[in-house]
């Protein structure tokens, strides 16, 4: 009877352009089956947190091209804990160095996917993630 | 029950898990759903459906927010296509609707078909009733309407509200394609574009051929995009509600739709008993005799019927 889906927040937050890769990996994790509520562009964090409660999202996939990630993802952390959500997985992807992606490991940052991934490793562990 | 009570004080963590459990378990959630259906039929709800790329969403988005100026609360169901293929779905509703989205007053729930082919979740029912529950005041359906969506939306929604646009080429067609049976008020969206007039004056005449029902749908149009238009289909909405009070067609509307459910529900659950009190060898046994042609498929059919409805009245039925 169990008809469970996998559902997944893409989300774009910061104010850079394009949101090109967010797209692919919408349209990647959809045709693995998944979910995938996408939002557009310019997400502030207080938005993407509300949208993972409302759809109760088991992932929240977060696409940033800009430096900003540095205070972006923390803030977004900062109101999952805010409002008690913490069954919800966080992932990243984007321009981001590698001495950053310890620093948001450390946060809670699930993962961070890094130009040139293949969205077969994304699913891949996203499904390994979501059980 | 303590979620009860969560819901009906507006927990929205609370309400958005439930609709999680109607989705992936509707079995395990009707014990709780059933607890909540007393506190629900407070809430107008009102479906918006047509064309993908017509404006649902737009439109959708600029009533919200003008409701939320009258300090209505609002939910809103969007609906899309999951892929038959791969079971998954893409569902971008929320794109129009972002100033939406950290409003206390508004709950937005994206959800995908799941094999559904009249274009409604299988969950939307459930769905409406537990914002509803949650203290909305106005709920939204947004569905995609394609040939047996219209004909499901009328079971959840108190009434349709038919986007269209112009410039669709088969125009006339969409309109044709049994829509105009149930939108109580049918919008041309787009109206900056080419064509509108034409189009509204198309409806109008359809319309004229049409007088079935003591209520003519009014034709409106609007720019969704430049927020045009939308006081006066809030306006129509308010109309419409008024005539579906006075003239008892909203209690007659809702006792049809909860016939429906009742009948929807009873198909499922006799699903559920057939499959689980058939067993599979003698199914087998019984193929291989049709194949054989010792038996042919309609006697047995018969047959197993009589042994089921007798082996029920027996005492059977305590499922
Ligand atoms: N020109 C024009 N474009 C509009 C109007 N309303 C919506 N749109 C655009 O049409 C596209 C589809 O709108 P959307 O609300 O997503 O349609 P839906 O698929 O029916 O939900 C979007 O790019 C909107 O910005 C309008 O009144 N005029
Ligand atoms: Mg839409």
């Amino acid at each position: 009877m169990d008809k469970k889906k996998i559902r997944v927040l893409v989300a774009k937050p910061g104010l850079d352009g394009h949101d090109r890769g967010a797209k692919i990996v919408a349209r990647a994790l959809r045709d693995a089956g998944m979910e995938v509520i996408y939002t557009g562009l310019r997400q502030t964090p207080e938005q993407i947190v509300e949208t993972a409660i409302q759809e109760d999202v088991n992932v929240i996939g977060l696409s940033i091209l800009s430096g900003a990630h540095t205070h972006l993802f923390p803030r977004i952390m900062e109101l999952l804990k805010e409002n008690k959500v913490e069954d919800i997985v966080v992932i990243g992807g984007g321009v981001i160095p590698e001495e950053d992606i310890y620093e948001l490991k450390k946060i809670g940052i699930a993962e961070v996917f890094t130009p040139g991934t293949n969205t077969k490793d994304i699913i891949k562990f996203i499904q390994e993630k979501v059980k | 029950m303590e979620m009860i009570e969560k819901i009906i004080n507006g927990d929205r963590k609370v309400a958005a898990k439930l609709i999680t459990l109607a989705e992936n378990d509707f079995n395990q959630a009707q014990n709780i759903l059933k607890e909540l259906y007393s506190y629900t039929g407070n809430a107008l709800v009102i479906g918006i459906t047509g064309p993908p790329g017509a404006g649902k969403s737009t439109i959708t988005d600029q009533l919200t927010k003008s409701l939320r100026k009258q300090g209505k609360t609002v939910g809103i169901v969007a609906i899309d296509p999951t892929s038959p293929f791969t079971g998954g779905a893409l569902l971008g509703d929320r794109i129009r609707m972002q100033d939406l989205s950290t409003d206390q007053g508004v709950f937005i729930r994206s959800m995908g078909t799941r094999g559904n082919l009249g274009g409604l979740s299988p969950a939307t029912q459930s769905t409406v009733r537990i914002l509803d529950a949650l203290g909305k005041d106005i709920i939204f359906i947004e569905t995609v309407g394609v040939g047996q969506a219209e004909v499901e939306i009328v079971k959840v929604a108190d009434m349709v509200v038919l986007i269209t646009m112009p410039g669709m080429g088969d125009d006339i067609q969409i309109i044709k394609a049994g829509i105009m049976e149930i939108g109580d008020i049918l919008v041309v969206n787009k109206a900056d574009k080419e064509g509108c007039e034409r189009l509204v004056t198309e409806i109008e005449m359809m319309l004229d051929f049409n007088p079935k029902s003591k209520w003519r749908p009014p034709v409106l149009k609007t720019i969704a995009i430049d927020n045009i238009g939308i006081q006066e289909l809030l306006q129509e909405i308010n109309n419409h509600l008024k005539y579906l009070n006075e003239s008892g067609e909203l209690e007659q509307r809702r006792q049809e739709s909860a016939k429906k459910e009742i009948f929807d529900l009873i198909q499922e659950k006799w699903k559920e008993i057939l499959s689980s009190s058939i067993n599979n060898g003698f199914l087998n046994k019984i193929a291989a005799k049709i194949v054989k042609r010792e038996e042919d498929p309609y006697t047995a059919v018969k047959k197993l019927s009589n042994i089921l409805i007798h082996s029920y009245t027996q005492g059977g039925m305590n499922k």
